[in-house]
């Protein structure tokens, strides 16, 4: 039996196709298994090659592993939003992918919805394996109180956007697929090294703490440090506080940034 | 006769070229209209700013009556009406064929039925195969079927064939007029003659930013009243005469010769004969 369809001008909204296409991504991200096991395990490596390196405590009770796991967790955001996307994005582009979708009715809203989901549900998974492994391996102690779990939840939620939308207004700066990731992965490390994230922060000399506190990176690390350090840490920070509440007005700035520049600047094609 | 695309004037300069110099166009509801031109022609930029891909810099354009250069949720609802396949795209190809149908199904308001798309462009065994495993031919159809799952009223072609066997091709051919006869408007760019020769209704010459002539490919170019070539072998080798009247030089030749003549055809231009010549023509007038 064939249903009769009124032919109608409502096309679907663009939550509902961005919800589509974030369904669609994730299988997509899932059926590609290099870079599922390289997203979700190499942080997990990183975490035992360090805590492996570093033994010693840094104060009593807290190991170099709990200081090191905000920073793999902050810099998770950054790789599997920023770094993920800039690259994927210009081969996208290169495919005709972007041109192809350009030609439909699919909203660009749509599109960027659909990689705010697979980043954030690939993140989930990716922190969830690493605290998993840290608590099992490497003598990770999770936070308990609600406040700081409240932090967290917030962190990966507004890390996860702002790290997405800076990821798609960066993809339009490499010039091809090919060589996207030649320019995106440095900028990645240089950040990595500059916010904390391989070293403890405030070891680091004064001019390169100052040029990591313009980026998004150093205050998610230093959040991630207020959820998984003792507050008896909180003395010892650059300006001797989380200072909670300038990390959040900062990664929303950033969010607000990507978008803007996103909307603003997005290429669909290859076209000179 | 109602027009679903209508150009007059239309002009687009990149820096100081002018790729298009001033090109009128217009196309009636359910016809296959196919655009030729060698490259560097004009005929991308044309279609790209009919499919509002590009920006134009003068003229008037009206594309189901609406500009192309809309945008936001009318412009949504324009290219609900519009399927576009383009040149060469190339997925990486982790999604398999109905996936793909399925998923581009859902960005528009009347899409049509996912299995009978898939099978109208001759993929219904592959179906279930990744994209990555299908050859180049099979890749363009499912182009094909991303192009019209939307029941277009308009639809955009542009070098749909590209690494098709024979076999495949008339089945594509096959596939497109059926399309044309339910009521969709196609408008088809090629470099294949024979193709347009098949499938158009009507066909447009474009070279160097102009339209140098619209007509039906029986006649374009005086082509039906061209000079016909009569060759045959003669004791003296082989002969050939153009002229404007075969059937007379056949019986005078016929008197000549004592039973068959050798070797004879009569060949009359071919679309690729006129078409040559218009693109060439336009070479020594500029």
């Amino acid at each position: 039996m064939s249903t009769i369809k009124v032919p109608t001008n409502k096309v679907p909204s663009a939550l509902t196709i961005g919800i589509a296409r974030g369904g669609l991504e994730i299988k997509q991200f899932l059926r590609q298994r290099e870079s599922v096991v390289f997203t979700l395990a190499f942080p997990i490596m990183l975490l035992g090659i360090f805590g492996s390196v570093f033994t010693n405590e840094l104060t009593d009770g807290v190991t170099f592993s709990q200081y090191f796991v905000a920073g793999m967790i902050a810099s998770g955001l950054v790789n599997t939003g920023f770094q993920q996307l800039a690259i994927m994005i210009p081969v996208e582009r290169d495919f005709g992918t972007l041109k192809r979708l350009r030609g439909t009715p699919m909203p660009a809203a749509s599109y960027f919805i659909g990689k705010v989901i697979v980043v954030f549900v690939t993140m989930i998974a990716q922190v969830f394996l690493l605290l998993l492994a840290g608590i099992a391996f490497f003598g990770v102690n999770l936070p308990t109180d609600p406040a700081k779990w409240f932090t967290f939840t917030w962190l990966i939620l507004l890390g996860s956007a702002a790290s997405t939308s800076l990821g798609i207004a960066f993809s339009v700066i490499p010039k091809s697929g090919r060589g996207a990731s030649a320019v995106v992965s440095p900028v990645v490390i240089i950040l990595q090294f500059f916010s904390g994230v391989f070293f403890v922060f405030t070891d680091l000399p004064g001019w390169m703490q100052q040029v990591a506190a313009i980026f998004p990176l150093k205050w998610m690390t230093q959040g991630m440090r207020s959820v998984f350090l003792p507050d008896s840490f909180e003395a010892s920070e650059v300006a001797g506080s989380w200072e909670t509440e300038r990390t959040f007005v900062i990664i929303l700035a950033w969010f607000i940034a990507g978008l803007v520049i996103s909307i603003r600047t997005f290429k669909w094609d290859q076209q000179k | 006769m109602s027009s679903v695309i209508s150009v007059r004037g239309l002009k687009k300069s990149y820096g100081s070229t002018q790729a298009v110099a001033g090109i009128d166009l217009a196309i009636a509801q359910g016809e296959i209209f196919a655009l030729l031109g060698p490259n560097g022609a004009g005929k991308t930029t044309t279609v790209e700013i009919l499919e509002g891909f590009r920006t134009r810099d003068s003229g008037d354009v009206s594309v189901l009556n609406t500009d192309p250069a809309i945008k936001g949720e009318t412009g949504r609802i324009w290219r609900n009406r519009i399927g576009i396949v383009l040149q060469s795209t190339s997925d990486a190809g982790d999604l398999s064929v109905k996936e793909t149908v399925a998923h581009f199904a859902k960005y528009y308001a009347n899409p049509r039925d996912v299995d009978e798309v898939v099978n109208a462009v001759g993929l219904a065994e592959k179906s279930k195969e990744l994209i990555r495993t299908l050859s180049g031919g099979q890749r363009r159809r499912l182009d094909v079927a991303l192009g019209i799952i939307g029941s277009p009223e308009l639809l955009f072609l542009d070098e749909p064939t590209t690494g098709f066997d024979p076999e495949a091709r008339r089945a594509f051919w096959t596939l497109i007029k059926n399309l044309r006869d339910s009521g969709t408007t196609i408008v088809l760019t090629t470099h294949y003659l024979d193709e347009a020769e098949a499938l158009a209704d009507r066909v447009a010459v474009i070279n160097r930013g102009v339209i140098v002539e619209v007509s039906t490919p029986a006649l374009l170019g005086g082509r039906a009243t061209s000079l016909a070539t009569v060759s045959w072998l003669s004791e003296n080798g082989p002969q050939s005469e153009r002229t404007d009247n075969p059937t007379a030089l056949i019986k005078k030749l016929t008197e000549g010769f004592k039973g068959e003549i050798p070797e004879l055809t009569v060949k009359r231009a071919s679309l690729e004969d006129i078409y040559l010549e218009m693109i060439g023509g336009a070479d020594v007038h500029n």
